[in-house]
């Protein structure tokens, strides 16, 4: 059979509809039984979703265990995904992250990662006690936005630590940004290191044309594909994906060590059906993305002021590709952080885009948004300029500082810990992370030592409407930090 | 046998016309286009299903639009009209030698086309030489005009649909850029009987209050519109409607209306008691 025809398939959905014909009655969970016993919840999603909204039985399959319809599902996520194996994953991308950890990861084992790495990343080495090598990732100092890792600061990382087990890429950055992935994994391979790559916001990579190069493509050993994001699939539905050295019978192991064992089908089915939707159609549906993409490029740049960048930011290294399907906006010029036009778009304007930080905005395009509201955003954003723009010279621009890392994450996440006043942490080592969400890479991660700029970095975002979280303290006011010997005296900055 | 058009103006109101036969029926990149002859109101154009205008109450809608703010304006020139592609609004406009110019930005070509084939009574005066016609998203348009216009006629469909980004508030702050500064906007404003037009009517008037000093809201009634009972909003930078409106320079133009005359300019600002109230209550 030829690869389109073979592609044709959905066998979850196919099963799903197979058991709904049969109209099995049920004595199994959920409670709801299709809907019925819950009328509210029936009216708001609907009857349709609630009736495929069942339990593993045989006809289903089970996602601890695949052995059908599931696993046959799983084959041809691989083959249109260009791994060896894949899985469906219903904890989001987050436990595709932390199961790709942990499987290559033991307690005490060192993995280099860029620091601008997603929460997911360091959770998992709060959970296996591996340590983490950060590579400073450049910065461009205009945009004030974290790169990608360049070989040879990758290079680097591996002669001081030869015994690293594994180097952890960011793939593409939420702003669209590459690192040369081809060169990173031959160099990781060389030195018997696995490469993991975060590649939540990459799924298109793999089905549109002229697009980076993807995980599996540059040879990666690992990869986590956040399906719901540009692939059309429902919220906290993902893929982990695994090339040929990989053992997926262990990592199917590791996976089940935190994933439910009441896998959603409504989850299953939507990344079965959007596997058969981009292995079939992507390459038109990416285009048509780009085609948006750019076209509300020039003409945000048109407006003036703002700076919607693209692949003129390449630059061989930190910059080796750029993702043109993202419109990342830089607003400092027209005097406005990129969270105060965040919170404009909503308020003053109706539309939600995906987040501002401090210097940037990301709206995020797909194939689902029409010209016509691509048409609003433009002109909300013109609107913004004229309305609300200033001169930008009180601007604090950088978005990234260098980590000081005292402890490992698991050790300084454990330590006997004491809550203090932000104003007061300055030299303590803190045991939780500070972060903005979205996009939810930490200002601060367990273990890192604060100092008196990333509290006023701190004070500046919160200030600015972003909406921080991570700390026990819901308010942000208070950190944890380590007792009685979290002073690190020693530590000049 | 019976042939009948019908639209639904609630989920619980029809509304049909008997319909003699249809003239034209196609679609476009944007929307379906019909149109059809009837006994009672002629000719009718329908995008999407929903009436747009009909031979027989079209003048009320088009001179109501139109006439009002042009005869508040002291001297208007430069004309912007967004939508309308039926061309009933240039038709009224083409009649006051004042203006210079008449830019018409229409998002679907089709619309005009069809209009000119079988809409003459509307779309008579769409080659007057001071017409300029640009097939282009309003939206789009009007974010590069600065300090051009001083008069913009936003003659839209409804708030869903292809026009629904003329009901905006960067839609409206982008008018009040392109106006000079003296300008006046006017746009079809909804219906404030059922709820669901209500609600529209008030979110859109929301957005114009804040986006203009002087906001006002006008009536008139138009049979073949959900509940005949329809508004206009005329959103100014300098001019209050009624206050600086001046009757017997504009009856000295000596133009020939069938709906608009200066007693009713005055009166279709006095509004019932209900509409204000949901007016203020978005003010």
């Amino acid at each position: 059979m030829e690869m389109t025809e073979r592609q044709e398939k959905a066998p979850i959905y196919e099963a799903l509809q197979r058991l709904r014909r049969m109209r099995v009655v049920p004595f199994d969970v959920p409670g709801h039984k299709r809907g019925r016993g819950n009328a509210e919840l029936t009216e708001f999603l609907g009857e349709k979703c609630m009736s495929a909204d069942v339990n593993s039985m045989k006809p289903l399959d089970n996602l601890c265990h695949p052995v059908s319809v599931i696993r046959e599902a799983e084959e041809l996520a691989a083959e249109a995904f260009g791994a060896a194996n894949a899985f469906f994953m219903v904890g989001g991308t987050t436990s595709a992250v932390q199961s790709m950890i942990m499987y290559a990861c033991r307690s005490g084992d060192k993995i280099i990662m860029p620091r601008n790495v997603h929460r997911s990343a360091i959770n998992a080495l709060i959970l296996t006690g591996a340590v983490p090598v950060y590579v400073d990732p450049d910065v461009n100092s205009t945009l004030g936005i974290a790169l990608g890792m360049s070989p040879e600061q990758v290079e680097q990382a591996i002669k001081d630590n030869p015994g690293a087990a594994a180097i952890m890429v960011n793939n593409p950055t939420y702003y669209g940004i590459c690192s040369d992935l081809r060169r990173i994994t031959e160099l990781a391979h060389s030195h018997g290191m696995l490469v993991l790559v975060d590649e939540a916001h990459g799924t298109h990579f793999y089905f549109g044309d002229g697009f980076p190069v993807t995980a599996m493509a540059a040879g990666a050993d690992c990869a986590s594909v956040s399906m719901h994001k540009s692939g059309g699939s429902l919220t906290q539905s993902s893929f982990l994906l695994m090339g040929k050295n990989v053992n997926a019978d262990y990592m199917r192991q590791v996976i089940n060590l935190t994933q439910t064992t009441s896998a959603s089908y409504l989850l299953l089915s939507s990344l079965d059906i959007s596997r058969k939707r981009l292995a079939l159609h992507g390459r038109e549906i990416f285009s048509e993305t780009v085609r948006m993409a750019e076209y509300a490029r020039s003409e945000i740049n048109s407006i003036g002021g703002y700076y919607a960048y693209s692949s003129e930011l390449i630059n061989g290294g930190s910059i080796y590709d750029f993702d043109r399907s993202k419109l990342s906006v830089y607003t400092l010029p027209v005097g406005l952080a990129g969270i105060e036009v965040y919170d404009l778009l909503r308020d003053e304007y109706d539309i939600q885009i995906e987040f501002g930080d401090i210097g940037n905005i990301l709206a995020y395009i797909s194939v689902g948004d029409r010209e016509r509201d691509i048409e609003r955003l433009i002109s909300a954003l013109a609107e913004i300029k004229r309305r609300f723009g200033r001169s930008s010279g009180d601007m604090l621009g950088h978005e990234y500082i260098t980590p000081i890392v005292a402890e490992a994450p698991r050790t300084a996440f454990y330590s006997q810990k004491e809550q203090l006043p932000l104003s007061e942490t300055a030299g303590r080592v803190c045991t939780e992370f500070v972060m903005c969400y979205p996009p939810g890479i930490p200002i601060l991660a367990p273990g890192e030592l604060i100092t008196p700029e990333i509290i006023e970095y701190i004070r500046y975002a919160k200030e600015k409407g972003c909406q921080m979280t991570g700390t026990e303290d819901i308010n942000i006011e208070n950190i944890n930090v380590m007792k009685n010997g979290g002073q690190h005296g020693a530590l000049v900055y | 046998m019976e042939l009948w058009f019908t639209e639904r103006h609630t989920p619980n109101v029809k509304f049909s016309i008997r319909v003699d036969r249809q003239l034209y029926s196609g679609n476009s990149e944007f929307q379906r286009i019909d149109v059809f002859s009837s006994k009672e109101f002629g000719r009718f154009l329908t995008l999407d299903g929903y009436m747009m205008l009909t031979e027989k109450d079209e003048f009320i809608y088009h001179e109501m639009i139109t006439h009002v703010p042009m005869a508040v304006h002291p001297r208007p020139k430069n004309i912007l009209v967004i939508g309308a592609g039926d061309g009933g609004v240039v038709r009224e406009l083409t009649r006051y030698p004042s203006v210079e110019t008449i830019d018409l930005v229409e998002i679907d070509e089709l619309v005009v086309e069809v209009s000119k084939k079988y809409l003459p009574t509307t779309a008579c005066r769409l080659d007057d030489e001071r017409v300029n016609i640009c097939y282009e998203d309003g939206v789009k348009y009007i974010r590069r005009c600065e300090d051009k216009y001083d008069v913009i006629i936003v003659d839209s469909t409804d708030p869903f649909g292809p026009g629904e980004g003329l009901f905006t508030k960067e839609f409206y702050g982008s008018c009040f850029k392109a106006l000079r500064a003296d300008g006046i906007m006017v746009n079809q404003h909804e219906s404030p009987f059922y709820d669901e037009d209500a609600a529209a009517m008030q979110r859109s008037h929301k957005r114009i209050v804040e986006s203009f000093p002087i906001s006002r809201v006008y009536q008139a009634h138009i049979p073949t519109y959900p509940s005949g009972h329809w508004l206009f909003g005329f959103a100014s930078k300098k001019y209050h409607p009624v206050r600086d409106y001046n009757a017997a320079k504009w009856s000295m133009l000596g133009l020939h209306t069938r709906y608009y005359n200066p007693q009713l300019h005055a009166g279709a600002f006095a509004l019932p008691n209900y509409v204000e109230e949901m007016l203020r209550d978005v003010e």
